[in-house]
């Protein structure tokens, strides 16, 4: 049965309360004494007023409307919706990771620094880079970070016209985004007929204003840059430099490293590629690591070490400064460590040896049924292209809403661009074959029921908490909060 | 070994899968990786640990810290020792929330989704706002992004932002400034306060935002009637930062006239974390909607008419806009803002309204004791929230190693940030401190030095 869900604000009564707290122990003082009246709220405070036991109810139910990876397959393309450990939950969660205060003197953080060393040494192993930040909170942070870098870099040469960074088309909506928030032109690099960057077209708009080339490698048609090496080499003829976009990182570990490929700069979503949770959005954790001739722009502070002693390292005059007020999502990269530090070299190359087999495997059960464009072998993710599906009366985003009433969260729909009616389907490392099987098998059946009744599939999902919701409806007249009536 | 245990295919399901890809081995999938880049050597990464190793590794890590449990702490400047209530970390850690993905298939997210509507409009009842965001990254991007907007909104290029706001958000703010090749200049600031007669003389048609701190860096309540005449009369946008668990006692930020609200949430339920993750805060009047960046959970209705929640105004964000869009945000940091979310719920007006008292009438007495003592004396003249700012007759950095010996997390040393303030410690004291402990610390301030 379909029923909408009471909000906080239509639950509770007045008087009711949810929280307890010491009482006041010092000499009382009203505030009309401590604060002048004109620096007081004039009205007061209008939040629900629930229990314990109603605000518990409320939100296990709505977890219950929920679907995260620990409900089920989760092939949301490029996103890596690996399976997080509960363990790292742990210990993310001690006191004395989850309790410390940023501004604590160094002697009492020694612990915390170490793991900041430590995570930094593996992850420049990891990518064959030269220094790591862990201050960017996301990958699109990472990517600011990383072109601030690049734009320092090139400043302070006083190479001051590079005002354009090249992007291919298959690129991750961050990317031209974080183009022009680092004030930067966008110029747009096509795929040739394999899926590569066009390397003919780069040769043709890469010169002396081009800042940077940012790629994702594999890309988001879940192959790898063939002629990477080339490209490198245009680039940095051209006095470029070349920025690595980890999002698919899960699909080398342990086989290619974008530092030996020739990239000056690299995010990694750690959020994705090292198992901690993504939270419902956030909050997530983009590492940058940089070549050796771009330490000295990172953002401050490093961390560093001199003898047995962990230090904070401010001392970098030509660095862009800082990209959040403290030192990142520490209480994410702690997760991220103990993952590492549990699976190891072979075990993380294991990981992306599992990642590209499934998304191969998959791929190779789903090319019986759909078209699958750029036949070659993939990395971790495929893109399926529901076109003809479409021309029947159902397209990706109705498939993905038949994949909902099967209990499978759907890939990511409509992207990359290039590809018409996409489905980004990205089986990874943490799934059983059996898991691939059944999904394989549901997409069978959806192609079945489009042919039978197209129209019915359109109209779906049936067996959801909501039916499909009116997201035209939601753009057009936007009822963003509530309101008391 | 390890984590295997987290990769479920055996051997033979490996071999069964490349048969029916149609190729021989593991390395005919790598094979599109040019030799000249592919690494020829193991990964030499530690061996791999078991659960139980690693659980002994990082709790050896933890326990070289000290820790807001282990001490008593007085440390602030934007990251607060707050009481957290229990039920939070039983609602965020339901794994049908923390293990999702942003929630772009609506019909299986309706949980995040009301979730982050709630919290929405849980941000608009503090602040007095119109709308909200799902959240930023942390206070000080959220800063920056909305002296951004500010920009986006008035298309003008150019920002002043009060020397009293947090050095920590202004270094950000610069970042974003300087790349973008934005414009910012620093109000000065006078005896504490942002020395708004300089703000008079530096405004005008070119300024998009003017960014203000209330509370101030230094834990003073700023007056701020009339700047919003101001900074309207010059068609700029206010920006104000806010700590959100002040609100409940003081002046809402949308009674000053402020156009886009920003700050650290992270007073409202979450943990410090050593700086993050923390919560970014961004509400701002309705004409701003447009430029919001980040996630926007909105009502509508499903095919039935049921009502139900969906991302909206997606046109402003990244993945449809492209380089066109209000901001690069992506990831944000969804589930600390349900946490923040389930702190104001359980807290309701009547226990935000309690803390926020407590803290300011525990500051107070602090405040009072500290003063009184030999050698201390207010830094600033004027009125505190839950912290101050002391002048204290020696190194901050000797004073606060006393402190540590026995467990008190003392003041935050500000000179690195105000070279002109020599000396002056920044102290936090919040609901959770009891008279006996600020007594603790104020005997072990006296007579230092």
């Amino acid at each position: 049965m379909r029923k909408a869900k009471a909000l906080l604000f239509e639950m509770g009564r007045p008087g009711r309360q949810g929280y307890s707290l010491p009482s006041n122990d010092v000499p009382e003082k009203s505030l009309e004494e401590l604060l002048p009246k004109k620096m007081l709220r004039q009205e007061p405070l209008e939040l629900p007023e629930l229990s314990e036991v109603e605000v518990i109810r409320h939100y296990t139910e709505l977890s219950t409307r929920n679907f995260g990876v620990d409900t089920g397959f989760y092939p949301l393309g490029s996103c890596t919706m690996k399976y997080n450990p509960k363990v790292n939950e742990d210990v993310a969660a001690l006191p004395g990771f989850a309790l410390m205060h940023p501004c604590q003197p160094e002697e009492t953080v020694q612990g915390a620094l170490e793991l900041y060393y430590n995570m930094e040494q593996h992850l420049k192993e990891l990518t064959g880079m030269d220094r790591f930040t862990m201050q960017p909170s996301a990958g699109a942070h990472g990517e600011l970070t990383g072109l601030m870098v690049i734009q320092a870099y090139h400043r302070n040469r006083g190479d001051h016209d590079r005002n354009k960074v090249l992007i291919p088309v298959t690129a991750h909506g961050t990317n031209p985004a974080t183009v022009t928030m680092a004030g930067y032109e966008v110029i747009q690099i096509p795929a040739d007929e394999r899926g590569n960057v066009d390397l003919e077209a780069l040769k043709e708009v890469v010169d002396e204003t081009t800042s940077a080339l940012m790629l994702t490698n594999p890309s988001t048609l879940g192959l790898f840059e063939e002629e990477i090496v080339e490209m490198a080499k245009v680039v940095h003829d051209a006095g470029a430099l070349l920025y690595y976009d980890g999002a698919n990182l899960n699909a080398i570990m342990g086989y290619a490293r974008p530092g030996d490929m020739g990239f000056d700069v690299v995010h990694l979503n750690i959020h994705k590629t090292l198992s901690t949770p993504h939270g419902g959005g956030g909050p997530g954790s983009g590492p940058v690591g940089v070549k050796e001739r771009l330490i000295p722009y990172l953002p401050v502070p490093l961390v560093d070490k001199k003898e047995d002693r962990f230090y904070f390292d401010y001392d970098l005059p030509d660095s862009i400064g800082k990209v959040q007020s403290f030192y990142g999502n520490f209480g994410v990269v702690v997760k991220a460590y103990n993952y590492v530090c549990m699976m190891g070299g072979a075990g993380l190359k294991q990981v992306s040896t599992d990642a590209v087999l499934n998304s191969n495997y998959l791929a190779s059960l789903l090319q019986k049924t759909y078209f699958i464009p750029y036949d070659r072998i993939r990395k971790h993710e495929f893109v399926v292209s529901a076109k003809p599906e479409k021309k029947k009366g159902a397209g990706a985003g109705d498939i993905a809403k038949a994949l909902l009433d099967r209990g499978f969260h759907p890939p990511t729909v409509y992207f990359p661009l290039i590809v018409d009616e996409a489905l980004m389907t990205e089986p990874n490392d943490t799934e059983s074959k059996e898991t691939l099987d059944d999904y394989a098998r549901a997409m069978e059946e959806i192609a079945r029921d489009i042919e039978e009744d197209a129209e019915k599939v359109a109209a779906g999902p049936y067996h959801t908490v909501v039916g499909r919701l009116d997201e035209v409806r939601a753009a057009r007249s936007p009822v963003l909060r509530w309101q008391k009536e | 070994m390890g984590g295997n245990h987290y990769l479920p295919l055996t051997d033979e399901d490996r071999r069964e899968m490349l048969k029916v890809i149609g190729v021989d081995s593991i390395d005919d999938l790598f094979s599109d990786i040019p030799a000249e880049v592919r690494l020829k050597r193991d990964l030499d990464l530690p061996p791999a640990m078991s659960e139980l190793e690693a659980v002994k590794h990082l709790n050896s890590l933890a326990a070289k810290n000290k820790h807001l449990n282990s001490c008593t702490s007085f440390m602030g400047a934007g990251v607060y020792d707050h009481f957290i209530p229990s039920v939070i970390k039983h609602i965020t850690g339901r794994s049908e929330f923390y293990t999702s993905y942003t929630p772009y298939q609506p019909e299986i997210s309706q949980g995040i989704l009301q979730a982050i509507f709630e919290y929405q409009t849980m941000i608009c009842q503090l602040t007095g706002m119109d709308v909200a965001n799902a959240s930023m990254y942390d206070g000080g991007t959220a800063v920056a992004e909305g002296a951004v907007m500010g920009c986006g909104a008035t298309r003008r290029s150019k920002a002043l932002v009060s020397k009293s706001v947090s050095p920590f958000y202004r270094a950000v703010l610069k970042n974003y400034f300087n790349s973008r090749g934005l414009e910012l200049e620093e109000i000065p600031i006078k005896e504490g306060f942002t020395d708004f007669s300089k703000l008079e003389e530096m405004i005008d048609d070119q300024v998009a935002s003017v960014i203000l701190q209330q509370p101030n860096f230094f834990g003073l309540v700023e007056d701020l009637d009339g700047v919003a005449d101001l900074v309207h009369n010059h068609k700029a946008a206010l920006v104000m930062s806010v700590d959100p668990l002040s609100l409940p006692v003081l002046k809402a930020p949308a009674d000053y006239g402020a156009d886009i609200v920003v700050g650290e949430g992270q007073a409202l339920g979450v943990p410090p974390s050593f700086g993050g993750p923390l919560l970014g805060i961004m509400a701002a009047r309705s004409k701003f909607v447009r430029q919001l960046p980040g996630r926007i959970a909105g009502e509508t209705v499903d095919s039935e008419g049921n009502r139900g929640f969906v991302l909206t105004l997606q046109t402003r964000e990244q993945h449809i806009r492209r380089e066109k869009a209000s901001s690069n945000i992506c990831s944000n940091e969804a589930l600390v803002a349900l946490a923040a979310a389930v702190y104001m719920a359980s807290m309701g007006p009547q226990g935000m309204r309690e803390v926020a008292e407590q803290c300011a009438q525990k500051a107070a007495y602090a405040f009072e004791k500290i003063t009184a003592l030999d050698g201390f004396e207010a830094a600033f003249k004027g009125h505190n929230f839950k912290e101050f700012a002391v002048k204290v007759p020696g190194k901050p950095e000797d004073l606060n190693q006393k402190l540590l010996q026995k467990d008190i997390l003392g003041g935050v040393d500000i000179a690195p940030f105000y070279p002109e303030l020599e000396q002056t410690m920044l102290f936090a004291v919040t609901e959770k401190r009891t008279r006996e402990e600020i007594d603790t610390l104020v005997r072990e301030l006296e007579g230092w030095k």
